[in-house]
């Protein structure tokens, strides 16, 4: 330890470490009394929670658990938090048919209630883009805001738009925390809660596929769906960064996610991009297939078609 | 003297405790807020009563038909296999599928109104009306059977409920009908952050 030399100012009896250091702790001790008197152990061990990937089995069980007892507080409801792993050799893929979406935006609405996502701020994971059959896949000169009395409207097609779950995502590249990644069924997932708003990973993305939370969720508690996952539809809080997830809770035990379920026209095809007989792997055998945004090498597993 | 005391390590991190200590207060600032509110903006599908059971489709109930069984009329009628226009009774059928060359009982059988019948003779039940479909529209038929065409609910990898081609197609008219769109989303000159608050005072004073 080197002793660092001490000048004082003759006209003064405290310099000015002295004067930070007092003040830091007097600050800290303020601070920490407020803490201790208005905050709860489960508050603490939030602000302490490890990274997702960190967490061993039991740990995993008590942050569920601290979640499902938070949001019962908050939104007055029984909410279950579970965190279902990946199925082993599966991958997910997923088809959307050009020649049929038809640009109802039901899906759009499925999707924010399947997934809790905030009515005000309005977030929404998928944006319908209307184009011109004249001027093709053109994002310059397309539309998501819509809305004549009836649809389809003479002359345009509608691409809806949402994550593509990249092989090579630049948003999880960006991430400095890594609070993103992608997981072993080819989904990527945000940790929202090691999340720290930075936004790096919404400029990174070539899609616009990732929302912020600029203000506090608002979420109707009648309306919540309480079948949540960790990595998927639980309620968010304001400050973080949240994406499409192909509803990472209905994925993984079966079921196909909220906006193929929804779709009146079946434009919207999902599946194992390594099973030969899935519904995507003969799409892309047959159908004339295109990824978004080709150019940028971002690989998704997200495929545009014609099943015309 | 303390400070004397302290190592450069020590004052470097006092910044770092500072930031913590506010963190905490600001953390412990979070409100909870529970509301009740809005209607329900979405429709669903209840198309769940279809079994399929691998490649074989049973569909329980194919389409609802206000008439059906068609011969608690039909069975008294004489049939008539003219090809006329229709006066009296299923006037209302607006016929749009090639009817320049086909009318009823191109599809209807003519001597038994509870079944459809394929180009070769044979009787079909209205819940296999695909194959009928499937006559003429070949390709269509064989991607729907794929999964290509159409529509699939239920289980990626298990049962799956299929809609039959006349869930989303009227067979007497079938071009695919438009619909209005569920709201756009709200564009971001209009987001305001006072009118977010203000909403969402307004819905939780209300009952």
């Amino acid at each position: 330890m080197k002793a660092r030399k001490k000048i004082q100012h003759p006209h003064k009896s405290i310099d000015r470490r002295d004067f930070m250091k007092w003040m830091a702790v007097g600050t800290s001790s303020i601070a920490s009394l407020s803490v201790l008197s208005s905050c709860n152990s489960d508050k603490i061990n939030t602000f302490f929670q490890d990274h997702f990937k960190e967490l061993d089995e039991e740990e995993l069980k008590e942050v569920l658990e601290r979640l499902e007892r938070q949001y019962k507080e908050q939104y007055n409801t029984d909410i279950e938090v579970s965190a279902t792993p990946p199925i082993e050799s599966v991958v997910f893929g997923y088809g959307l048919d050009l020649s049929k979406c038809i640009g109802c935006r039901k899906c759009v609405h499925a999707c924010v209630k399947e997934n809790n996502l905030s009515r005000n701020p309005e977030v929404q994971y998928i944006k319908v883009l209307e184009m011109e059959k004249d001027k093709g896949v053109d994002v310059l000169h397309s539309n998501p805001y819509y809305d004549p009395e009836q649809v389809p409207e003479e002359g345009h097609f509608y691409m809806p738009v949402q994550c593509q779950q990249c092989r090579n995502a630049p948003c999880v590249k960006v991430c400095p925390v890594k609070a993103t990644w992608t997981e072993p069924d080819g989904i990527v997932v945000v940790d929202y809660n090691w999340c720290i708003g930075c936004r790096n990973c919404m400029a990174a993305c070539p899609y616009g596929a990732r929302k912020f939370n600029w203000a506090d969720p608002y979420l109707p508690a009648d309306e919540i769906n309480t079948d949540t996952d960790y990595l998927g539809n639980r309620p968010k809080a304001k400050g973080v960064v949240e994406k499409c997830t192909f509803c990472i809770q209905r994925v993984r035990k079966g079921k196909y996610p909220a906006c193929v379920e929804i779709c009146p026209t079946g434009s919207r095809k999902f599946g194992n991009l390594l099973d030969e007989q899935s519904e995507i792997r003969t799409i892309m055998k047959n159908k004339r297939v295109f990824i978004f945004k080709e150019e940028l090498n971002t690989q998704p597993r997200f495929y545009y078609f014609y099943g015309t | 003297m303390l400070n004397n005391k302290l190592s450069a390590y020590e004052m470097k991190n006092i910044p770092f405790c500072i930031i913590v200590c506010l963190l905490f207060v600001e953390f412990t600032g979070c409100k909870s807020d529970a509301e009740d509110i809005p209607d329900s903006i979405i429709e669903h599908i209840e198309g769940s009563d279809l079994m399929i059971d691998s490649s074989i489709l049973i569909p329980v109930e194919a389409i609802s038909m206000d008439y059906f069984p068609c011969s608690d009329c039909h069975s008294e009628l004489e049939p008539n296999p003219l090809r006329r226009e229709l006066i009296d009774m299923h006037d209302d059928i607006e016929f749009d599928h090639d009817s320049e060359n086909r009318w009823c009982l191109a599809c209807h059988n003519t001597f038994d109104r509870d079944s459809l019948v394929l180009a070769g003779g044979k009787l079909l039940g209205f819940n296999e009306s695909y194959k009928l479909c499937g006559q003429c529209h070949g390709p269509k038929y064989r991607d729907w059977k794929l999964g290509i065409h159409g529509k699939r609910t239920g289980e990626w990898n298990g049962n799956k409920q299929y809609l039959l081609c006349v869930h989303c197609h009227n067979p007497h008219s079938p071009k695919f009908k438009g619909m209005q769109p569920l709201p756009a989303p709200r564009e971001p000159e209009h987001i305001f952050i006072d009118s977010i608050y203000e909403s969402q005072e307004k819905d939780s004073t209300s009952p």
